[in-house]
């Protein structure tokens, strides 16, 4: 909210700088959010009056004025086509000095200075100036009319006040009080100890008898509604410059003289008000709930349909108004209006909150009726308004009708207990200290049994129990006053179980191997999940900010891939890329019941590589015959491998077969992946992730043109540890033996090695593979592979023969499992 | 040399000594060596000669013989170091190489800004006994909103711009037909790490010091917001926690997070889970509070809320509002790295440029 210092200092004036004004309000939780120039700098402009307009000999659209400042007569050339005789203007003198791009706020830009000027061959001493060139608002075409009765020579700025500060408010839901220069007073007084001057409101007696009847139908949402009748307005009458000045600098536009004076009001004490013209009323005032559906053309000639929750003002036919947001087109006050009704209501803002958002309308009215308006402000309203209209449009006021739907406006009590200060402040505040805070905030304190029992003022919304008063002591006190204590750290221990793994222990990891951490979006575009997962399920958003980031991701593989797209459009052609994040997979189709049920929430460990092996170096260069740069050497299966396997060998598991890589089966569907060269990831016999080469065709279509290897890891399924347990080292030795094993290159030489490991004994202590040939020599679709078996014993040396057994049982296994020969 | 009256063995002893010196290679001293000191060298020849010699010669002749050998042994043992330590320098001379060439390897790589943000928060709270806890992003309605005092239509709601996620699962390829019109959506990505705190809470009883950092959602995307960002909130609740306590651990951490003793302050806002709420400003550390562009001329920067658990949030989950008090407090990830690290465009940390992430190697 934007609140003028002029404004308020006429309210409250304590002796204190905008400065610390500003900052006493910001200290008391009334953020302050800026404070600009109600106008920009300009100088030497000051009341002109025209006093005669000749035509220019040369120019059509110039005129010749002759202008007093009530010293000397000025000639100055003008094309305003308002520029009349006898009305007064704001006149720039030569040597004044104007702003340049007239917008308030920009105090710092240069101005314009205003010379001795022939405009096609008449001289010119100055300039006649519109509002806008004084960075004011527009309000007729060309000069602007300053008040008949301005001093002619006095200086515009103070005239208009113009050496003012327009301080924002940003203010928070919870202090609707504060939306009004009154609220603002009132809390500026409190806060300064400063008495309040309320400017004088005197009440208008009734001059006609005229009433427009009411009935409260939905007393509910709507218990008290004012209004008042006034009959022969001249709704043509001009707002007085006072008045727009005013609006102008709460960020307000005039409008007529009606919609001013309720606007102002609006302002000034916080109650919303609107005006009807009274002849296009049928019948008494109903307020009432909405028909499901019944519809209304809005103020701003929008066309709303209304829900049965919400409420309008309506008469005998129609809903004139949704109550408390906009009123409507067909009652609007207009310059043929002759006769008004006011209205003051209180709506209870649980009723209210929401109505406004539901029609997806924010308006001034509904941002103070959701907050909560002073539940008796309503006449005080009203009589402000006549005062003020009868001033501009002149007319009768009728009586003040106030329409009440009788329920009790209990005054809200609330116990305060003096010892739950200490417990929540962490500090003793003396009971006089409670008293004055307390009172000077309008609240009742009546001494009880250990504290206080406080009657809430009509005002306040957001006192609902303890807590909120001693945020009250608390304000006012002043937080920086309140005690600090340095933390205790209680001495418990909290070490995570060695069996369970960090996730930043992967992070690390990756890390060491080169892995840069990204961090995408959550949400993905749903061409690119489709093109991933094709028609598999997705959590969608119902608001997505944008259209390309509305599928809540299945996989971090998207996100990482496009991450690498961007870098390879930069010329970053080596990528080594992962992000752990949750990943939203839908656990069946349909309406969901549960979080738990319908949606697993996964945390995932996803990795990415694309490019060279090594960053381009002296060594990376290809050996000796050929060219720089004729040898790629790009990442392949067995790098990314290398590095998940890397990840699996910190969870611990001691067996080498814990993890097993197996190729994907036909029946199983990652169309994201390439299903010659990716591998389904099991861990004690569980899938815990995959790693592969991106589908060739996927890698089309995302038009990158380079090979993309991913990895994705279920992080809770991989976070196990094995606890290390000591076996007993042998102290005889080892015994190696190869073998060369020919067998259909179809067979993996995982399942080759499994099989060796579940013929052999527990002799064996080392299964590798020291080669792996197909070829010449070894029979057209045949491989031959390299078995390096290390044999060891517990308690003795093993001999010859019995090393020769233990081979020979593995040898037999292959044979008999592969068809295997040795070579 | 000293004289000797064999004539033979001496010239024989010169002849072996010139070899010696002129052997230029350790395997030819060792010819040389085998020459007159092997099992059938010149010298050896003559010792084994010696019982040829009567026996009142022999001892004499010995003795010469025995010299002569000695004499050769030792220039044979001085030659031979000399050449080896000349071959060993000549050696290290040719083997040497460019040690200014790079290394071999994959180049390091990084953690992103937010995590190694994060990272250095929970390892402050760590340290002062507090544990972290995570939860779902997907939210329900429930823990997002109503467990923390914000009912539904709350004016505090259009303080968190919401995304709504529909309630129905379907393809992807059908996501605008499968949005429910329903205005009462249970489902939204969490606005902020507070429901992690209800769930902690529901299902622990006090003492509770906890902190809870991860991704939260709103739905705002320009300048100075993305979409998604990261929060670290922390809870205490126990028997005689005050604001005070709140100060502190606020004080303290800030200072340690920056690195720099800097002014802190509290002023009065508003949450609906807190009461009595507070916003935490710093002294700006781009300009140490003399006022800059950053801070936008206040010499102060916003950098986290606060304050006194409501006693309704300790309600909803079952909390003895009379035995226990607490205190919560949040603070937004990316704005903190920003300030630390000057990074001064927010969406730099979710473009992931690896021009931008190796400088946080």
């Amino acid at each position: 909210m934007k609140v003028s210092e002029a404004w308020l200092r006429e309210w409250v004036n304590p002796s204190v700088s905008t400065q610390e004004l500003v900052h006493a309000l910001t200290m008391a939780g009334l953020e302050v959010d800026a404070v600009e120039p109600a106008a920009p700098e300009f100088s030497g402009v000051v009341v002109g009056l025209i006093e005669g307009v000749e035509p220019h000999p040369d120019a059509e659209k110039l005129r010749v004025c002759s202008v007093t400042d009530g010293m000397s007569n000025f000639q100055v050339v003008c094309g305003a086509p308002n520029a009349a005789v006898g009305i007064k203007i704001p006149f720039a003198k030569v040597g004044a000095a104007l702003p340049v791009s007239p917008s308030a706020g920009a105090s710092s830009e240069p101005s314009m200075a205003i010379k001795k000027a022939k405009l096609r061959g008449v001289e010119s001493f100055g300039m006649l100036c519109g509002a806008s060139e004084l960075g004011l608002e527009d309000t007729v075409d060309g000069l602007m009319i300053l008040p008949a009765d301005a001093p002619v020579g006095d200086d515009v700025r103070a005239l208009l006040g113009l050496d003012d500060a327009v301080i924002e408010l940003d203010l928070t839901p919870n202090r609707g009080d504060c939306l009004s220069v009154m609220g603002v007073a009132r809390e500026v007084g409190v806060l300064t100890s400063t008495r309040i001057n309320a400017p004088a409101m005197p009440s208008t007696p009734a001059q006609i008898d005229t009433v427009a009847a009411v009935h409260l139908r939905a007393p509910a949402y709507c218990p008290r509604y004012v209004g008042r009748v006034i009959c022969n307005v001249d709704a043509t009458a001009e707002t007085p410059l006072w008045m727009r000045e005013k609006l102008r600098r709460a960020g307000l536009r005039s409008i007529d003289a009606v919609v001013d004076v309720t606007n102002y009001v609006m302002l000034e004490l916080g109650q919303p008000l609107h005006a009807f013209d009274l002849d296009k009323i049928a019948g008494d005032i109903e307020v009432r709930h909405a028909q499901q559906g019944e519809q209304i053309t809005l103020l701003d000639d929008s066309s709303v349909e209304l829900d049965a929750d919400m409420l309008v003002i309506a008469d005998a036919t129609q809903a004139l108004a949704v109550a408390g947001i906009m009123g409507g087109a067909s009652s609007a006050v207009s310059s043929a209006t002759q006769h008004v009704l006011l209205e003051a209501a209180f709506f209870v803002p649980q009723q209210h909150a929401g109505k406004a958002r539901q029609l997806g309308m924010h308006t001034d009215s509904s941002h103070r009726f959701e907050r909560g308006v002073d539940r008796l402000g309503q006449e005080r309203a009203i009589e402000r308004a006549t005062e003020l209209l009868l001033s501009i449009t002149g007319g009768e006021a009728g009586p003040i009708n106030l329409a009440d739907a009788g329920q009790p406006h209990t005054q809200q009590h609330v116990d305060l207990r003096a010892a739950r200060i200490k417990r929540v402040l962490g500090f003793e505040m003396p009971d006089v200290q409670v008293n004055d805070i307390l009172s000077r905030l309008d609240f009742v304190p009546r001494h009880i049994d250990h504290g206080w029992q406080i009657m809430v003022p009509p005002h306040r919304f957001d006192i609902a129990c303890e807590a909120d008063l001693l945020e009250e002591l608390a304000r006012i006190y002043g937080y920086e006053n309140l005690p600090v204590e340095p933390p205790l750290a209680p001495m418990t221990f909290s070490l995570k179980p060695e069996s369970s793994t960090r996730a930043g222990i992967f992070r690390q990891q990756l890390v060491a191997r080169g892995y840069r951490e990204a961090i995408t979006y959550s949400f993905i575009a749903p061409q690119l999940h489709s093109q991933f997962f094709n028609d598999a399920p997705g959590v969608t958003l119902v608001n997505p900010i944008a259209s390309d980031m509305s599928v809540m991701r299945t996989s971090l593989l998207p996100g990482l891939v496009t991450a690498a797209a961007y870098n390879l459009s930069r010329q970053q052609k080596r990528l080594q890329l992962f992000e752990m994040g949750l990943r939203f997979v839908p656990q069946a189709e349909g309406a969901i019941k549960d979080l738990d049920s319908s949606l697993a929430q996964t945390p995932t460990l996803a990795g990415l590589l694309c490019g060279d092996r090594l960053a381009e170096s002296w060594m990376a260069k290809p050996e000796s015959n050929e060219a720089p740069g004729q040898k790629p050497d790009p990442f392949d299966f067995y790098d990314i491998k290398g590095d998940v396997e890397s990840l699996l060998a910190l969870t611990g598991h001691p067996a080498a077969n814990a993890v097993e890589f197996r190729t994907i089966k036909s029946g199983e569907s990652y169309p994201y992946l390439h299903p010659g060269q990716s591998a389904v990831i099991s861990l004690a016999g569980k899938v815990v992730g995959l790693v592969g080469l991106l589908h060739p065709e996927l890698q089309r279509s995302l038009d990158i043109d380079h090979d993309i290897w991913v990895f994705e890891l279920h992080l809770n399924l991989i976070s196990e540890k094995k606890v290390p347990e000591f076996k007993e080292l042998s102290k005889f030795p080892e015994v190696r033996r190869d073998l060369a094993v020919i067998v259909d290159q179809a067979v993996l030489v995982g399942d080759v090695l499994a099989c060796a490991r579940s013929a052999a004994r527990n002799e064996l202590q080392g299964l590798v593979v020291f080669d792996r040939y197909s070829g010449e020599g070894v029979g057209e679709g045949m491989q031959s592979i390299g078995l390096g078996l290390t044999w060891q014993h517990p308690l003795r040396t093993l001999n010859d023969e019995e090393v020769a057994t233990l081979t020979n049982e593995v040898v037999a296994a292959l044979q008999e499992q592969f068809n295997a020969s040795l070579r | 040399m000293s004289e000797s009256n064999n004539p033979q063995l001496e010239a024989l002893a010169a002849e072996a000594l010139a070899e010696i010196n002129a052997a230029r290679e350790t395997v030819l001293l060792d010819k040389v060596r085998v020459n007159y000191l092997g099992k059938k060298g010149s010298i050896t020849q003559l010792l084994k000669a010696l019982g040829k010699l009567p026996g009142d010669e022999r001892a004499a002749a010995g003795a010469e013989i025995n010299r002569v050998k000695q004499e050769v042994q030792s220039a044979l043992e001085h030659q031979r170091v000399a050449l080896e330590n000349a071959e060993l320098a000549a050696r290290l001379a040719s083997e040497k190489i460019d040690v200014s060439l790079a290394g071999r390897g994959r180049p390091q790589g990084s953690v992103h800004p937010v995590t190694r943000t994060i990272e250095r928060i929970q390892m402050y709270f760590e340290q002062v006994g507090y544990a972290v806890a995570e939860g779902p992003e997907i939210e329900d309605d429930y823990h997002n909103f109503e467990a923390l005092n914000i009912p539904a239509h709350h004016p505090a709601r259009a303080m968190h711009d919401t995304f709504y996620v529909s309630d129905f699962i379907g393809g992807a390829s059908q996501e605008s037909e499968a949005v429910a019109s329903s205005n009462d959506i249970k489902y939204v990505l969490r606005t902020h790490t507070s429901p992690v705190q209800v769930r902690v809470m529901e299902n622990s009883e006090p003492p509770v010091r906890i902190i809870c950092p991860g991704r939260v959602y709103r739905c705002d995307s320009d300048l100075t917001h993305t979409p998604m960002f990261h929060q670290v909130e922390g809870l205490v609740v126990d028997e005689h926690v005050t604001f005070a306590h709140l100060k502190g651990v606020i004080q303290s951490f800030l200072k340690v997070f920056f690195e720099k003793d800097l002014a802190v302050r509290f002023r009065p806002s508003y949450f609906p889970f807190t009461e009595p709420s507070a916003e935490v400003d710093i002294a700006c550390v781009m300009c140490n509070g003399q006022g800059c562009r950053v801070c936008k001329n206040t010499g102060w920067l916003e950098v986290m809320g606060c304050g006194m658990v409501h006693p309704n949030v300790f309600s909803h989950v079952g909390y003895d509002t009379e035995k226990y008090t607490g205190f919560a407090f949040g603070m937004g990830v990316e704005r903190l790295a920003m300030l630390r690290y000057g990074v001064n465009d927010l969406r730099l940390f979710f473009d992931n440029d690896v021009r931008f992430l190796a400088q946080f190697s």
